[in-house]
């Protein structure tokens, strides 16, 4: 009896153990960039493009990168739901989802899933220099979008694989055909094709390395395709490289406003989440 | 039997893996009756009502042969249309699957896979098909709330409302009672014999008190293979061969 008392408190304390250092590196991360960024925050800093002597720690503010991440983060997602849901449905609807085929697919995007964004990167800029297209907005896309599409497939497809198999056939008994009982499932799975977007836009919006040589720098808001565009990571990256005290203070301040970027997205997929669920629960 | 069966099934067998499930099944379902499946847990009852619809060809590894005629028209035929077939029959699943859409779109959805009706013949059929399930006084305030919002019970009419909208000529039932509570089970048992005046009705149920009460035939399938086929009364009462009288009386299940 005691033994065994003893082997679930010591796991319980474990567990504990666990949780608060999770917890405790959650706070110690935010609060750092919430101690060292704020300081350095104001309203330049979002409203305002990087004027003439800001690498130097003048005036001026980061908006050039958050629109470019936004751009770079939301084009890529965009993109890459176009090709990841008809991949998903393929391996579950036409495949059937377990045969060999559908499961070597599975292998290979969760390959693809753990490759280092920097190949993403590299990758991309082969392309691009094949295709003759500069480092642009166009080309951080399309590097990103390599990058999410496996985060978006497979999470597609975990979902997909949750909906009951009798749905399927309910909605086939009644004379349709794979693509409308397919077209059922989205519906059905609604809610977690938003939690594939969150994932992959957080993925995306976050990551330096692809954007490093596709998507170039510039202290513009682009106004098109070609253009290059800034990205907050790197922004937050070539600042934290500078001297100047003041310039390192506003990648922290600049990591601030990219912590804020994602939780805002995170709470108004919650609410969306809610509202389409609607007809699901 | 009859002299017009409205499903024949000729030496079907039916392997999944190298599994053989259904054994050289040889039957004829007479029109406009309710026939039971029964038979002990995994014997292929549900494989044997699958197969009549073709939901058989969404499994893996599966493999069919032999000829399931319905009106003389093989399904199994390479160049028969299969939503063609499906259309047919309607399927009643163990539990309730509402489609993710209003309660008015779930009956409608059959209807609009096969044509583009009008919104005036919609409602009408809408509320024909909620009335012969006896869901249309529950219901007829709320057509435009998630069907999910219904009890089970109510869930498993929507889901046969939703099955005869499409016009079937066949409804099948896997169990369909199976998750319900008593109350809904007698309304869905009364349903059954009242739509058989116009439909076949193939029923698998491991409820042999809910056999008799609603079936006018009684197929009894044991380890893939069809033992004995005959009206109600006889099969339960007077069984002739020896599996099925032990099944009947409880010693196989």
């Amino acid at each position: 009896m005691i033994r065994r008392k003893i082997e679930e408190n010591f796991f319980r304390v474990l567990m504990v153990l666990a949780t608060i250092i999770v917890g405790g590196s959650f706070f110690l991360i935010v609060g750092t960039i919430f101690y060292k960024g704020v300081p350095f925050m104001n309203l330049d800093m979002i409203t305002k493009i990087p004027g003439g002597g800001f690498y130097i720690g003048k005036e001026g503010g980061v908006l050039n990168a958050i629109i470019g991440s936004l751009y770079v983060a939301g084009g890529a997602t965009v993109l890459g739901l176009f090709i990841s849901i008809p991949v998903a449905i393929f391996i579950n609807m036409y495949l059937g989802g377990k045969n060999f085929i559908a499961n070597s697919l599975r292998i290979a995007f969760d390959v693809l899933f753990g490759i280092p964004s920097i190949v993403y990167g590299a990758f991309g800029f082969l392309i691009m220099v094949y295709f003759g297209i500069k480092a642009s907005l166009l080309g951080g896309i399309l590097a990103v979008t390599l990058l999410v599409i496996p985060i978006l497939v497979r999470t597609l497809d975990e979902v997909i694989r949750t909906v009951p198999h009798e749905l399927r056939d309910a909605s086939l008994s009644l004379g349709a055909t794979r693509w409308e009982m397919s077209k059922v499932i989205l519906r059905q799975i609604r809610p977690g094709i938003l939690t594939a977007i969150l994932l992959s836009f957080g993925r995306a919006i976050g990551d330096v390395a692809s954007v490093l040589f596709t998507a170039g720098f510039s202290d513009n808001i682009p106004t098109s395709l070609h253009q290059p565009a800034a990205t907050l990571p790197l922004a937050i990256f070539f600042q934290l490289g500078s001297p100047v005290e003041e310039v390192q203070g506003r990648a922290y301040a600049s990591a601030l406003i990219l912590t804020i970027v994602v939780l805002i997205i995170t709470i108004l997929s919650s609410i969306l989440s809610k509202r389409f669920s609607k007809n699901i629960k | 039997m009859t002299n017009n069966p409205h499903i024949s099934i000729q030496h079907l067998n039916v392997s999944i893996g190298n599994q053989l499930i259904l054994n050289d099944i040889n039957i004829n379902i007479p029109n406009k009756k309710v026939i039971s499946i029964i038979g002990p847990s995994g014997c292929g009852k549900t494989t044997l009502l699958k197969s009549f619809n073709r939901l058989l060809d969404d499994t893996a590894d599966v493999k069919v042969t032999g000829k399931v005629l319905v009106d003389g028209e093989n399904i199994y035929d390479p160049n028969m249309e299969v939503t063609h077939i499906r259309k047919k029959m309607g399927l009643l699943s163990q539990r309730p699957y509402p489609l993710p859409m209003s309660i008015y779109d779930n009956v409608a959805y059959g209807p609009r896979l096969h044509g583009s009706p009008k919104k005036s013949e919609l409602d009408e059929l809408v509320e024909t098909q909620l009335k012969a399930t006896g869901l249309w006084n529950e219901v007829k305030d709320r057509l435009n709330a998630p069907a999910t919002r219904l009890s089970i019970g109510q869930q498993q009419r929507l889901c046969l409302a939703r099955g005869l909208a499409v016009e079937p000529e066949i409804i099948l039932g896997d169990e369909s009672t199976s998750a319900l509570d008593p109350v809904s089970t007698s309304i869905i048992e009364d349903l059954f014999i009242k739509l058989k005046e116009k439909y076949t009705i193939v029923l698998v149920t491991h409820i042999l008190r809910q056999a008799r009460r609603v079936s006018d035939y009684i197929i009894f399938v044991y380890m893939g293979k069809i033992i004995e086929f005959g009206p109600t009364e006889e099969l339960l009462l007077n069984p002739k061969e020896e599996l099925t009288k032990e099944y009947v009386k409880g010693y196989i299940s």
